[in-house]
């Protein structure tokens, strides 16, 4: 049995505390959830993904309705990566920034597709965290980072659990950091994550996550 | 280092056991459906038929049709509403309407049509167009008991609000409240509306066209099928459709992936709407 780290709560933990907890992991894909305040903490944390990145990146944030979404639009012009809305069906490109477009849950297959589904809502929210989180955590196993953002419902916190279960490795905005805490709070509660952070914090370990191997 | 091999977990394992049963057992073939979202109604079905494990559910429906039965309901997805994106619903009135007027009768196919939603909304633009008199529409789907409830054509009434709206914003002429009556606590659609609908079970995965069709309509139903299944389907449709017929697909769904991409042309492609190309 691997002896599981206590999550590190420390408020701001320097670089170096960062490299040491990614010591030894080699990772293949990211996700990151969020929902009230979420926008702003990805316009916040995005720029950090470096031109090059090796690693695909899948956001999802809570939209009202069915609406349009432009996000997609809004990160091609702020990061030095590819930035795409997740299509049915298309394959998963490493290096490339997906967004979940509105009204259809989004989900990761073994060949490393995405689907979309017009499955019931989950926690009222379609796309929902969990939907993402979940089926990416069965293809990438522990080959998969999850980062759970603010947000004011519980979404994402049964999908953080999931990653965890499979040996993923998972990472919660700091509540006290966070625009709105229930949702890095529920998801502290639900799943033990790896690292509790700030959003600067964050910011930080998003380039480290390609080039930590051992 | 088993890093890269992920071996299928065990629950992975079951599921191809069951879906293949489930196949051999009783002929309906979920094989080539995609795994994540097939995977989340199984454990929905586990949870409500009160199993511990997928291979208990495997047992149950092995032995007992009506677990079956009960199954199947999750294994389809009756989640669908009317005139749902109605921008889809003012194209077809806009572009593809005057095409069907210049036949003398007209064979549209709604193919996976759950409850109706979808027949119901096509039934209404077509009579509003001084379509429907003519038009010979099949809908099909696998799941009985979503087509008994096509039939019936009884839709929830808390559901008419937003129905109204989808109905204005997708370009209809009449007051939806004409449509229907509330009856057996929910609102009953107009029965002449479906009175040359054809509902009949019909398989996408294993069954062959059956008529020349002018205009398919299928929304929300290849996103749950892989990629071989997905070319076989369009592959039927550019078989049904006549001499540049028309193809309707759900608002973020894309045939780019498919070996037929390059025979369907885009006619709107914001509202996925496609013409069989000419050769």
């Amino acid at each position: 049995m691997t002896p599981v780290a206590a999550p590190v709560a420390v408020q701001s933990p320097p670089d170096a505390v960062l490299s040491a907890a990614l010591r030894g992991r080699r990772f293949d894909a990211v996700v990151i959830g969020g929902s009230a305040g979420s926008v702003d903490a990805l316009v916040a944390l995005l720029p950090a993904i470096p031109a090059g990145f090796g690693l695909p990146v899948f956001c999802i944030v809570h939209l009202p309705g069915d609406r349009e979404s432009r996000l997609a639009e809004l990160f091609a012009e702020r990061l030095p990566v590819p930035v795409r809305e997740a299509t049915d069906k298309a394959e998963i490109v490493p290096g490339t920034v997906y967004f979940a477009g509105p009204g259809y849950h989004l989900s990761v297959e073994q060949d490393r597709t995405f689907s979309i589904s017009c499955e019931p809502p989950v926690h009222f929210a379609r796309p929902a965290i969990d939907v993402l989180m979940e089926s990416s955590a069965d293809v990438y196993g522990p080959g998969l980072v999850g980062i759970l953002l603010t947000g004011a419902n519980h979404d994402g916190a049964n999908g953080m659990a999931r990653i965890r279960a499979r040996g993923g490795f998972t990472v919660v905005q700091d509540p006290l950091d966070a625009q709105v805490p229930t949702m890095p709070v529920s998801a502290i509660a639900a799943s033990n994550p790896n690292l509790i952070l700030p959003l600067e914090r964050i910011h930080a370990l998003l380039p480290m996550l390609e080039t930590n191997e051992s | 280092m088993k890093n890269t091999h992920n071996p299928p977990s065990d629950i992975d394992i079951e599921m191809r056991m069951l879906i293949e049963a489930v196949y051999l057992k009783y002929n309906y073939d979920f094989r080539d459906y995609t795994g994540a979202s097939q995977k989340r109604r199984v454990l929905a079905a586990l949870r409500a038929m009160e199993c511990g494990t997928v291979s208990e559910l495997q047992a149950r429906v092995m032995h007992d049709p009506a677990a079956f039965a009960q199954l199947l309901q999750f294994l389809t997805i009756p989640v669908t509403e009317m005139f749902r994106d109605p921008d889809y619903y003012l194209a077809v009135r806009r572009l593809v309407v005057p095409f069907l007027k210049t036949y003398p009768s007209l064979n549209v196919w709604v193919a996976g049509c759950s409850t109706g939603e979808e027949v119901y909304s096509l039934a209404i633009l077509l009579h509003e167009e001084g379509l429907l008199e003519r038009t010979q529409m099949y809908a099909t789907d696998i799941n009985p008991d979503s087509l008994e409830a096509a039939r019936r054509g009884v839709m929830p009434l808390d559901k008419m609000r937003l129905y109204t709206e989808n109905y204005q914003k997708a370009g209809g002429t009449g007051a939806f409240s004409d449509y229907y009556t509330a009856a057996y606590g929910g609102a009953l659609f107009d029965r002449a509306l479906v009175e040359k609908v054809t509902f009949a079970d019909h398989s996408l995965a294993t069954d062959a066209v059956f008529a020349e069709t002018h205009f398919i309509s299928c929304r929300n139903v290849m996103i749950y099928f892989n990629r071989r299944l997905q070319n076989r389907v369009l592959g039927l449709f550019h078989e049904s459709l006549c001499h540049r017929g028309f193809l309707g697909l759900g608002s973020k769904e894309s045939i780019d992936f498919s070996s037929y991409a390059q025979r369907f042309e885009p006619l709107a492609k914001r509202e996925r709407l496609f013409r069989k190309a000419g050769t």
